[in-house]
Parts: structure tokens; C-alpha cells; sequence
């Protein structure tokens, strides 16, 4: 018994009226652990009613802590017939069983009812007493720290990074059990919300489990999902990045080091599949292994491509003694792993050593012909095959990791496609295993890498290429090779010296499929996936090309299966990178060059394309150095491509099928219009309008070229469904109303966050799915950020003095990273977190007057603000604690949808209550804001005949206490006055 | 391809106050569309006839979902669904609650019940107002009606804290409520000069000074209604006209006073006696239900119009009234000097203010 749960109910306020005859409800509660129910008296005749229960005390093993919700009913009383329930409100106690997040769990929660959403709201009260008990057998994991964030959290110090640490879970789906047929709907939407939320608890407890066997102490860029796979069950999988973490405030503590990688000893049950591959030229190496295997059940494994864009061959001996070093502590460390992935996206400085490019697999399974469903083996087989792709695929462009990895499923029917993506790269051994080399390796590391260029260097080896490209000394330090484009998952390295700003690039592509059954749609299936992949690759480079940009961050490619079509959806943030060399134009070749109107036409568009390049330079400020010619290498020749290409897939097949991909074997930025598909693609090309003034737009944690964020950020959701005509679709009509769909949602975007210029909106994150037949439906969740004009203004310098400058500044901030550590540690004394938060509702002062002008204080609103944001940080300000995370899951139905407002009324409530429900138990836990913030799914279904609509959807993030920056600085100022008085400082303040 | 769904939905809730008073002002979606399409905020922002379709339409329902807690102010504060910076609510409040004069004047003193609900048709066409904007307006006045009609303390105080409105605003309703509840008519063609504002000058007056609240502040609709006992007392006054001395008295003393001092002294003099009867009869007859709801119809016949034929300037009025209610204090023979006060004082504040073209 190493755990007692208390629970308080104190009141309750804003309930419905369950007594027509009175207009008032009779209320009492039931408080639920596991098998445990209390309740609390009826408060008759009342709509705010004050329980003030006693506490209620629940003696639990900590596995249940870990695992069981506590559940919270409100129902009405009724003498004569059945209790009505009101509304659930479910808590997830974890956040109470680590020591430095939250204590107590208290405030008010919406009560939720899955089919009239919020309905008023109950205080209560959580606390748990728990007795350590650590020579037990353990099955729980309390202590293990989770975070969203991808990226070491904030407070926080990465001792180690064990590595990757992935767990699946799987239940029979209880909308598809027998006795759904009797109950309501109610009890059936209860029943999946009670069960994701204890199959969550029991994944975190297994992950944990995990982390403590590899002895690390917390979970970094935590990433669970569920899929409804229908009859064959729900299946609750999470990834992570296993840490040990230290915390800042107090950094003498140094956990011992522990040497031990993760050994998961997991059988791969892979035999190298007979494969048929392609590997295509083209700008684009694309490393395709197709297979098709006759096991048990249906798979295809299809094509997988390695996105470096172009570029290879480096320097593994021209790096020196110093980068084979690194190579081969790396390898000895990675290499113990079965894989060696990271779900991380920024790192700490010095980790990222190389970045080889992107890799990614794809899987087409049947669900009907999973052997054993309710188990969970054939799942963790078919993920296990695809890392094993990805690691080979990492291999083959010369890297032992793979980091910014995620992973990934479309589900249509019993047709499921499973995708998994990162970016190959070469890291930096120090963080993966103990701190002793860490001395050593900084020095050299500071000798020998270039800042802001280092990761741009090619891993492999130039003589053993996977795949052909241009190879150019880098532009940087001169040194070293660096391919001509880089493509890649992670965010930004903060080190990297860009020139210009960014800007949000998205590759947009359907394809239509004849309706299939079973294999012969799987099949159907994966023959289409590597021309799509193909194609928003090709689409992918010449949007980057028109930007006059060389890089992408942030890469992800979103393959959605509905029943009669595919989509691909591509988004990355362009950038271009000093290190890399400046991309070529794009060039049109007509194929009938005797009609004199064709070939006018033809320069027209050329005429068009190279104006928008020029004025893409000018609105994202590129304009790099000149550079004379003799500095760039030669692109290598291509008779050496062809045949090194050859070589390796003889390698790996018997049957070498040449799937030349290119358009011949012109250079690599030609775009040839033959037909009329290759017109609309340029077309397209052409209709991407580039946001209004003072707006910027990415889809990584922030936008390159901007630093002077303001405190004010919006997040926001925004979901769209278009419906297909369904005549004559063709995949041209349906391209260009997928591209409308896209293009219109971002306009509504920018229109309706006008008030907010100048601004970005950051962490842009598109999700595609088909609900229906005609339907598709676009999820858009970002946070739109305004920034100082005049400091932007400010730096329409030279570009060499802006590059020296931000390197300098870049320099400063590494060095400035010990010392943040001070101001971070200082001010947690005199304010415990309690009062940071007030400080943060109440008004800012001197400094903090002026940049808060937009918000002004609430004097009389007893709703704390919480922010909510997809990003690790809140600007301008500082985050002084994690609560720990958020993990909610919602259903909602309705029997009434044109009385709630139709589709759009529907689902704009639902949204607007996820938000609140949140807010809620951030709040709760003590905290103002959640960061990492991610909608992780949005299933909508209607059907508007029978007047019903349906919709689930699943959250995550961190809750965090956060304390302005200028609060801070007044804060300190102030005290460093009154020594004697602290207090006084936070009196002050509130008022 | 047509939208099915389109939503946005954004932490802070967005509120655009252009469209918000396109709301409230009850224009359909694609009238406030054409509407905004005037303003010319395509051209400014580069913007498209369809994003400002889907942004108003986004906007409108959004005010769908806040109108229900709109109706009770309170509850908008204390919600947990819309995360609204507090200045933000204010002004969603104040813009609710607010009214056009050309509609309150139409329903100024009716009784706020169904009936006056079916006349809501024929108030929109005369006053150009949108039907839906008047139903607000209306139900807006009848919440606030239900809510405070009962309640003790302040009328003013009892808006205020129930329905977060400025000073201004809740003073205003405060006055549209004891109107309602005494059902004065206002609506009669000689008062048509009349502005809201004068109205609400003159119920301010009156709840301060002739209501139960004003000699009682702890009884039961204190500050709604009239004092029944002060109205009953108010026949005694009658002596002041009925009494022919104390009446020709009354008149030397004002006319002695006010000799020299008034341009139109000589129409004075001669209208005094009817003047006085006038005034002191509305006091004598509101013991009456019926004579209460007249009292500005009376107000205007017995004393403004009389004194706006013979051109009296409004400091001859002033000047008038003062001495006319001071005087009475020199008339031996009467005894009900705080009576008279107490009516005099307001009625005076009242005639003042009414007194304009």
C-alpha cells in the first residue's frame, strides 16, 4: 500500500437545471478510484452547491496511482426513479507522484457530459501521500519525469541522453463490443474515455518502467497516439526520448553516471525482405526499398526515401583524427541500441555533430488479418520492421542516429498505413554517455567545429555516396563538403548562421484510387505511395527553389489513405543557410520547340518564375555574399553517379527494377512541360501567394531572422472540411481543391490575426484526414506571435555584418547559458511558485507596463489566464517549473446537430470546451500555461441526415509555471532594495 | 467543393468589435458581409469576398455562443470556455446592453410583457432599427426588469452588480425600469420633443426623492416604486389652489419677489393662477394610477407648453419655479411645508429639464 489518495470536494457552481418543476437541482458526487466509490451528501434545491466534503481517502498501490484516473461524477438525485448524471470530470493524478511538480491538485474543473459538453463546474481538492518503497519488485515507475517539449526542458540540464524508448498498448475498442448495442450512447463514449485514459496511465507507468531500467529519470519529446483501428481494437502507443535530468536551481546534484544504453531486449523477428528497390536521380536521391512479404498477415512495406536533396560525399578523411574519434565513440555508443533514435528536435549545444538528411518508411498493413488482436505483438512487429528500415536508411547516409524521429499511422477501414521520419545525423557521444569526456570533447569541439556550419557538413563518405548529388566546399568555413540543399526533421540548430528569414513551404498532392477490398487496395496502395513521395519531393525542392532557399527545418510528410483517394501533405520551414551554396533558378524546357506561341509561352513562365524568385529574395531578405566561382567544387560528374548508383541496389536486390524518376538527364532544376499536368505544377508553383505584409510563417519552434518576440501569442485551431463534388473528379480537380482548401485556410489565418501585426505564426501544424468518401478535412493548430517592428527594422544592414553579428550574439548566448543559470536560481528563493502566478494575472509594472500594453491587467476577473502554445517557451518570460503533463482525451455527441449550430456550431463548442477543460487543470495544478501544447487527433463524423455528429479528440502538453521576465527583472530590483522585506516585493506586485 | 465546416477557434477568444456592433445591430451574415465589403476592408488588407465570408460567419458564432451568457453578466466573468482578457468582457457587456434612443423612446414607460413584443414588428419598420436588433434591446429591458423588480437596495447598485454595467448605463436602466414600472407615457405626440435623456433625468429624480427607498431604505421595492403614502399625502396640497386667499396670497408673494427680474413678469402674472392650479392638481390627482402614467402629458399641458406659447426664456422658469416653491413657505396658513418640498423639489428638477423645444 505505498500510496493514499485524498479527495475534497468542496463546491460546485453553474449547474444545470435538472428539476424542470423547480428549476433547480438536487446535487451530490461520487469520487471514484479504481474499484473505491464515496459520495458526497445531496445539496438540495441548488445550482451552486457547497459540499465541503470530508476528505476522502483511497489506500492504492502506486501502480494504480500511475494507471486509474480518478473520476469525479456529479449527478442529480432523484426519490423516485434513476440518479441523473450531470457530468464527469476525470483528473490524472501523475502530475502528484513526482516531487518537483505539483503537490496539490485544486481549483475548478468543467463538469464534461459527452453529449451536452461542460455543464457548470466542481472545486476539488487532490492530494497524495506517497511512501516510498523501492526494494519492491517495482511495477510502477513514480519519479519519472515526462515532457512533451522536444527539447531539453527549460529548467533542466541533460546529464544524459539514454536514447529511445517506445511502448504499444492494446484493448478491444468498447464502441465495437457486443454490448454496445444495448447501452447509450452515453455510457459508450464514457466507457472509450475511461479506458484510453487508463491505458495512457498504464503506458506512461510501462515507459517509465523502461527509463528506470536504462536509469534515467525522465522522458523527453514524449509523443503518444492513439489509433481507432476499429474492429480490431484501440491501440494506445507512445515514443519518447529517455533523459537523465538534472535541475537547474541545483546544480551540484550530478546523478551517477551510468554507462548502460538501453538494451531492449526486443526479438526483431525481421528476415531481410526480398526486395524490389528503385533508387531514382533526379535532384532527389530517393532510396526506395519496395517488398512485399507472404507472412500471416497482409503487408506491404513500401518505398522509403532518404530526402537529403542534393548533396554527399564528404569528408571522413579530410575531417581529420578528431571527426573519426567522434565517429567511433558515437558508433560504440549507438550501436549497443537497437535503435538509436531521438525524438528530440532541438538539442543542447554540441550534440548535433552532422546531419546526413531524411529519412523515412512507410508500411501498408491489413487490420482484418492482425492473427491476435487483442495482443500486442503484431503491432510492435510491424513498428519494429519500419525503425528497422529507418536505422538501415540511417546507415546508408553514413549516420548512426536518427533524431527529430516521430512516428505515425493513417487508418481507412482495414487498410492502415504506418510512417515513421527523421533526420540521419551524427552526434556527439558526450550526452549519451557519462559526463567524463565531457572536458575534453568541448575544447576540441570548439577548435574544430565551426559555428553555425559544423551540421551542415556531409556525414558519409564522398567516394561511397547512397545516392547522387552535388557536393560543394561549404560556404561557411571552406573546409568541408556540404550538399547543395538540405532537407531535414529537426528544428533549427541555434547555432546556424541563416541569412534572410524563413517561411512555411508545404507540398500539396491527391491522388485518386479505384475502391478496393483487401490486398489488392493494399497493393493498390503502396504502388501509389512512392510517386507521392516522389512527387512532394519534386514539389518540395521547387517551392524551396522559388524561395531562393537552400534548406528545410521541420519537415513532415502527412500520407492520409481515405477510400477512394490519397493525400500527401508536405510542411517544412525554407531557410537558407550561409553554409550552403545559393540554389540555381528553375528552368522550363518545352518539349515541342518548333511552335513559336508554345515557346513564347514558355519565357513567359520562365519570365514569371525567375520575377518570383527575385521577389522571394527581396521579401525574405536573402542576399548572400558573392562568391567566386573557383571556391565552389564542381558538381561531381554523373557518369560516376550512374554507376555508383548501380552498385549499391545490386546490393540489396536481385531484380533491380530502374524507376528513373528524372526527367531525363537534364540538370536538375529543369521543370519540362510535356503535358498538361506539368503546366498545372507550375502553375501551382505560381499561385502560392506569399502571406500579406508584416506576416511571417513557419512550422518550427521559432522563425529564423526574427528574435524580438513580444509577450503576446495566440494559439488557435482551426479545422475545415470541404466537400468533392463528386463529378468527374480527376487527380488535377482534386489537386487544386486541396491546394484552395490550404491556400484559403491560410488567408483566413493571416486575416484574422491581422490586429497582431507585425507577426509570426510559428509551429504551423497541418493534419489531413478523409472522414468520408468526398470529405477532407484540414486541422490547422499554431500560435501566431507579434514581434517589435522597430528592432526588426533595425537590421537591414549588409548581410556579412548581420551573419558576424548573429554568430557573435550566438557565441554569447552559448557563453551566456552558465549565467542564466544564476539569474534562473535567484529568484526562485524569494517566490515560491504560488506567488509567480499571481504575479504573472496581476499588473506588470515599470518595463513590464510597456511591453504588456495590448493586456491589460484584471482586477475583478477571478479566471486566472492561461496560455496555451505549441512551442517549448513563452516569450518573454521564463518558465520556472514543470507541473507535468497534460494528456486528455475527449468524445463528444450529439443527437441535436442543427440545434447546436450545425456542423461548424458543433465543433467550434467542442473545441472551445478541450481549451477550457485544459486551461482548467493546468490552472488546477498551479500553473499558467501549457507549452508543447499538441491537438494529436481530431476525428470528426456527421451524419447530418440522422441530425448526429460525433468527435474525439486528444491533447497533450506541459503544464509550466512561468514568471515574466520583466517581473523578474522588477522583482529582483525591487528586492535588492528591501533585502530584509521579500515579501513586500510580491505585495507590491499584485496590486 | 463547398465548406462543410469552417471553424477557428483561438485561446484568447477574438473579438472584432466592428463585426460584434454588425451583430448587435442584428444584420444577417450576408448583409454585415456586404457591409464590411463597403468599408473597404478588402482593399486594405488584400483579403477576399470568401475569407470575409468565413471570418464573419466564425465572428457570429462565436457571439451566438456568448449571447447566452451575455444574459447574465456575471456568469461571463466566472466561465471557464472563453478565456476573454477582462477589458474585452466590459466592452462585450456595455455593447449588449446598450440601446438605440429611437427605440427606447418607442417603448419607454410600456409594459415589457408579450404584447408590446407583437408591436416589436411595427418599432422596427418605424424607427429602421432590424427586427432582431429590437427584440435584443427589448429582452435586454425585460431581463433587467425581471431581475431587479424585486430586489431591495439601490435600483442603480442592483443593475450595477447584477449586470456589470457602467454608472451611465445602469443609471439609464435604472430609469427604463421605474418606467416601465410606473408605466408612464411618453409616447403621446406632444411629448415626442422629449429625448430619452430627459426622461431618465426626470426618473432619477423621482427614485431619489418619491419612492419608499427615499424615507426607507429597508423595504421591498423600494426604489421601483412610488411611495403610496406620499401620493396619498400629496391632496393636501390642493388647499394651495382650492383656498383662494392662500392662492392670491401665494401669487403677491412670487410676484412681489420676482418683480424686475422677469421678462415676461406680465404673462407671469397673468397665468400665475393657472399655473399653479396646473402643478398643484398633478400633485392632488396622482393618488390615481391612471394619473400617475399621465404625469408627463399633464406636465407638459399644464406648464411647458403654456409657458413656450408666451416665450418664456428657460432662467425666467428657473427663476419662476424657485420663487414659486420657496414662497410657499411664507403662506401662514399652510402646514405642509415638507410635502411640498419633497414634491416641488422634484418636480422643479423635472420641469427645468423639460423645458426645451
Amino acid at each position: 500500500m505505498p500510496g493514499k489518495l485524498k479527495v475534497k470536494i468542496v463546491a460546485g457552481r453553474h449547474l444545470p437545471v435538472m428539476d424542470r418543476a423547480s428549476d433547480l437541482t438536487d446535487a451530490f458526487v461520487e469520487v471514484k478510484f479504481g474499484n473505491t466509490t464515496f459520495k458526497t451528501d445531496v445539496y438540495l434545491k441548488s445550482l451552486n452547491p457547497q459540499w465541503n466534503s470530508e476528505w476522502f481517502k483511497f489506500e492504492v498501490d502506486d501502480e494504480d496511482l500511475q494507471d486509474e484516473p480518478l473520476q469525479i461524477t456529479v449527478l442529480d438525485h432523484d426519490t423516485y426513479s434513476a440518479n441523473d448524471a450531470i457530468g464527469k470530470v476525470y483528473i490524472d493524478i501523475d502530475p502528484l507522484l513526482y516531487s518537483e511538480a505539483a503537490t496539490v491538485i485544486s481549483g475548478w474543473f468543467p463538469i464534461y457530459d459527452t453529449i451536452h459538453g461542460i455543464r457548470g463546474e466542481i472545486n476539488v481538492i487532490v492530494k497524495v501521500d506517497l511512501f516510498n518503497d523501492l526494494n519492491r519488485f517495482r511495477q510502477s515507475s513514480c519519479g519519472v519525469k515526462f515532457f512533451c517539449t522536444t527539447s531539453i526542458p527549460k529548467c533542466y540540464r541533460a546529464v544524459i541522453i539514454h536514447g529511445f524508448v517506445e511502448e504499444l498498448v492494446v484493448n478491444e475498442d468498447p464502441e465495437y463490443q457486443w454490448i454496445d448495442r444495448i447501452r447509450t450512447p452515453r455510457a459508450s463514449n464514457e466507457a472509450r474515455q475511461r479506458l484510453i485514459s487508463l491505458m495512457s496511465g498504464e503506458l506512461q507507468r510501462k515507459i517509465g518502467l523502461k527509463v528506470l531500467e536504462m536509469r534515467g529519470n525522465a522522458v523527453v519529446g514524449y509523443l503518444q497516439c492513439f489509433d481507432l483501428e476499429g474492429e480490431s481494437g484501440l491501440v494506445v502507443r507512445a515514443i519518447g526520448t529517455a533523459c537523465t535530468l538534472d535541475k537547474l536551481s541545483s546544480p551540484a546534484a550530478f546523478l551517477p553516471a551510468c554507462n548502460s544504453p538501453c538494451k531492449e531486449m526486443k526479438e526483431s523477428p525481421l528476415v531481410h525482405p526480398p526486395s524490389h528497390g528503385c533508387r531514382s536521380t533526379q535532384n532527389s536521391p530517393i532510396h526506395t526499398a519496395t517488398g512485399s512479404r507472404l507472412t500471416q498477415n497482409f503487408s506491404v512495406s513500401v518505398p522509403t526515401l532518404i530526402y537529403t536533396g542534393m548533396g554527399s560525399g564528404s569528408a571522413g578523411k579530410e575531417g581529420g583524427p578528431f571527426k573519426a574519434l567522434l565517429r567511433q565513440q558515437t558508433q560504440s555508443a549507438l550501436e549497443q541500441r537497437e535503435f538509436p533514435f531521438f525524438t528530440l528536435t532541438a538539442f543542447p549545444p554540441g550534440f548535433l555533430v552532422h546531419v546526413g538528411g531524411v529519412v523515412s518508411a512507410r508500411s501498408v498493413k491489413l487490420l482484418d488479418r492482425i492473427h491476435n488482436p487483442d495482443e500486442p505483438e503484431t503491432r510492435d512487429a510491424w513498428w519494429a520492421e519500419i525503425r528497422q528500415e529507418i536505422k538501415s536508411h540511417a546507415k546508408a547516409l553514413g549516420c548512426h542516429a536518427v533524431v527529430g524521429y516521430s512516428e505515425s499511422t493513417s487508418i481507412c477501414e482495414e487498410v492502415c498505413i504506418l510512417s515513421a521520419s527523421g533526420t540521419a545525423a551524427v552526434l556527439n557521444p558526450r550526452f549519451l554517455q557519462d559526463g567524463t569526456v565531457e572536458g575534453c570533447l568541448e575544447q576540441r569541439l570548439e577548435e574544430n567545429l565551426p559555428v553555425g556550419c559544423g551540421f551542415c557538413h556531409i556525414p558519409y563518405d564522398e567516394l561511397n555516396m547512397p545516392f547522387p548529388a552535388h557536393l560543394t566546399y561549404c560556404y561557411n568555413c571552406r573546409k568541408q563538403k556540404v550538399p547543395d540543399v538540405l532537407f531535414t526533421t529537426i528544428d533549427l540548430p541555434t547555432d546556424a548562421t541563416v541569412i534572410g528569414k524563413g517561411c512555411l513551404i508545404q507540398a500539396r498532392l491527391c491522388r485518386l484510387k479505384k475502391k478496393a477490398q483487401a490486398e489488392a487496395n493494399a497493393t493498390a496502395i503502396s504502388n501509389l505511395l512512392p510517386f507521392m513521395e516522389y512527387e512532394v519531393h519534386t514539389q518540395l525542392m521547387n517551392k524551396l527553389k522559388l524561395k531562393g532557399m537552400n534548406a528545410l527545418f521541420g519537415l513532415r510528410i502527412q500520407i492520409t489513405v481515405g477510400e477512394n483517394m490519397l493525400m500527401g501533405l508536405a510542411s517544412a520551414t525554407g531557410v537558407y543557410l550561409a553554409a550552403l551554396p545559393t540554389p540555381g533558378g528553375i528552368q522550363i524546357a518545352g518539349k515541342t520547340p518548333n511552335d513559336s506561341s508554345y515557346e513564347q509561352h514558355i519565357s513567359h513562365m520562365q519570365k514569371k518564375i525567375n520575377d518570383t524568385i527575385a521577389k522571394n529574395k527581396e521579401l525574405y531578405e536573402i542576399n548572400p555574399p558573392e562568391t567566386s566561382e573557383e571556391v565552389i567544387g564542381s558538381p561531381i560528374p554523373e557518369p560516376r553517379q550512374r554507376s555508383r548508383l548501380l552498385r549499391s541496389q545490386s546490393e540489396s536486390s536481385d531484380e533491380v527494377i530502374e524507376l528513373d524518376l528524372s526527367h531525363g538527364k537534364k540538370d536538375a532544376f529543369v521543370l519540362e512541360i510535356d503535358d498538361t499536368d506539368a503546366m498545372e505544377d507550375v502553375h501551382s508553383l505560381l499561385t502560392d501567394v506569399p502571406p500579406p505584409s508584416g506576416f511571417y510563417s513557419c512550422n518550427t519552434e521559432i522563425m529564423p531572422g526574427i528574435n524580438n518576440w513580444t509577450s503576446e501569442i495566440q494559439m488557435f485551431t482551426s479545422v475545415r472540411v470541404i466537400r468533392l463534388s463528386s463529378l468527374n473528379l480527376t487527380n488535377q480537380a482534386l489537386n487544386k481543391n486541396f491546394n484552395d482548401l490550404c491556400e484559403n485556410l491560410l488567408k483566413s489565418l493571416y486575416f484574422k490575426l491581422r490586429s497582431m501585426i507585425p507577426c509570426c505564426l510559428c509551429h504551423v501544424n497541418f493534419t489531413v484526414s478523409l472522414p468520408e468518401d468526398e470529405l477532407i478535412q484540414v486541422t490547422v493548430t499554431a500560435v501566431a506571435i507579434t514581434f517589435d517592428k522597430n528592432q526588426a527594422l533595425q537590421t537591414t544592414k549588409t548581410h556579412i555584418e548581420k551573419s558576424l553579428q548573429r554568430a557573435s550574439t550566438d557565441n554569447e548566448e552559448l557563453l551566456q547559458f552558465p549565467l542564466e543559470l544564476c539569474s534562473d536560481s535567484l529568484p526562485s528563493h524569494p517566490f515560491p511558485p504560488a506567488k509567480a502566478v499571481t504575479v504573472e494575472k496581476a499588473s506588470p509594472m515599470g518595463e513590464g507596463n510597456f511591453r504588456n500594453r495590448s493586456a491589460p491587467p484584471c482586477a475583478n476577473s477571478t479566471v486566472g489566464v492561461v496560455k496555451m502554445t505549441p512551442l517549448s517557451f513563452i516569450p518573454g518570460a521564463k518558465i520556472t517549473k514543470y507541473l507535468g503533463i497534460i494528456n486528455m482525451f475527449f468524445i463528444r455527441e450529439t443527437t441535436s446537430l442543427r440545434e447546436e449550430g450545425g456542423v461548424s456550431g458543433f465543433l467550434h463548442a467542442f473545441i472551445a470546451e478541450v481549451f477550457a477543460m485544459v486551461r482548467a487543470h493546468v490552472a488546477a495544478l498551479g500553473g499558467n500555461a501549457v507549452v508543447s501544447y499538441i491537438m494529436k487527433q481530431c476525428v470528426f463524423m456527421e451524419n447530418p441526415n440522422k441530425n448526429q455528429a460525433q468527435c474525439l479528440i486528444n491533447v497533450s502538453g506541459d503544464a509550466v509555471v512561468f514568471v515574466r521576465e520583466s517581473d523578474l527583472e522588477v522583482a529582483s530590483t525591487q528586492q535588492a532594495a528591501a533585502t530584509c522585506q521579500p515579501l513586500c516585493t510580491g505585495g507590491e506586485v499584485t496590486t | 467543393m463547398t465548406s462543410e465546416l469552417d471553424i477557428f477557434v483561438g485561446n484568447t477568444t477574438l473579438i472584432d468589435e466592428d463585426v460584434y456592433r454588425l451583430w448587435l445591430d442584428g444584420y444577417s451574415v450576408s448583409d454585415a458581409v456586404a457591409l464590411r465589403v463597403r468599408s473597404g476592408i478588402l482593399e486594405q488588407t488584400g483579403a477576399t469576398a470568401a475569407v470575409l465570408q468565413s471570418d464573419t460567419m466564425d465572428h457570429y458564432r462565436t457571439f451566438h455562443m456568448l449571447e447566452r451568457l451575455l444574459h447574465a453578466p456575471p456568469k461571463l466573468l466566472h466561465q471557464l470556455i472563453f478565456q476573454i482578457p477582462p477589458s474585452r468582457q466590459a466592452l462585450l457587456i456595455e455593447r449588449y446592453y446598450a440601446f438605440d434612443e429611437a427605440f427606447v423612446r418607442e417603448v419607454l414607460g410600456k409594459k415589457l410583457s408579450k404584447g408590446t413584443k407583437k408591436d416589436l414588428d411595427d418599432i422596427s419598420t418605424k424607427t429602421g432599427i432590424t427586427l432582431k436588433s429590437c427584440r435584443r434591446q427589448f429582452d435586454n429591458f425585460k431581463r433587467v426588469f425581471k431581475v431587479v423588480e424585486e430586489m431591495r437596495g439601490s435600483l442603480v447598485d442592483n443593475i450595477q452588480q447584477h449586470f456589470l454595467l457602467s454608472d451611465r448605463l445602469s443609471r439609464d436602466y435604472a430609469a427604463i425600469v421605474f418606467f416601465a414600472n410606473n408605466r408612464f407615457e411618453t409616447g403621446k405626440k406632444k411629448l415626442q420633443y422629449l429625448s430619452f435623456g430627459d426622461f431618465a433625468f426626470c426618473a432619477e429624480l423621482m427614485i431619489q426623492n418619491w419612492t419608499l427607498g427615499a424615507v426607507d431604505s429597508q423595504v421591498d421595492d423600494m426604489d421601483v416604486d412610488l411611495d403610496k403614502e406620499f401620493l396619498q399625502d400629496l391632496k393636501e396640497l390642493k388647499v394651495l389652489v382650492a383656498d383662494k386667499d392662500l392662492l392670491d396670497l401665494h401669487k403677491s408673494v412670487v410676484c412681489t419677489a420676482l418683480r424686475g427680474k422677469l421678462s415676461v413678469f406680465s404673462e407671469m402674472e397673468a397665468n400665475f393662477k393657472n399655473l399653479s392650479r396646473g402643478l398643484v392638481n398633478v400633485a392632488a390627482k396622482l393618488i390615481h394610477n391612471k394619473d400617475v402614467r399621465d404625469l408627463f402629458v399633464d406636465l407638459v399641458e399644464k406648464f411647458v407648453e403654456p409657458c413656450r406659447s408666451d416665450h418664456w426664456p428657460l432662467s425666467d422658469v428657473r427663476l419662476f419655479l424657485n420663487q414659486y416653491s420657496a414662497s410657499v413657505h411664507s403662506l401662514d396658513g399652510f402646514r405642509h411645508q415638507a410635502l411640498w418640498d419633497r414634491y416641488m423639489g422634484t418636480l422643479r428638477g423635472c420641469l427645468l429639464r423639460l423645458y426645451h423645444d
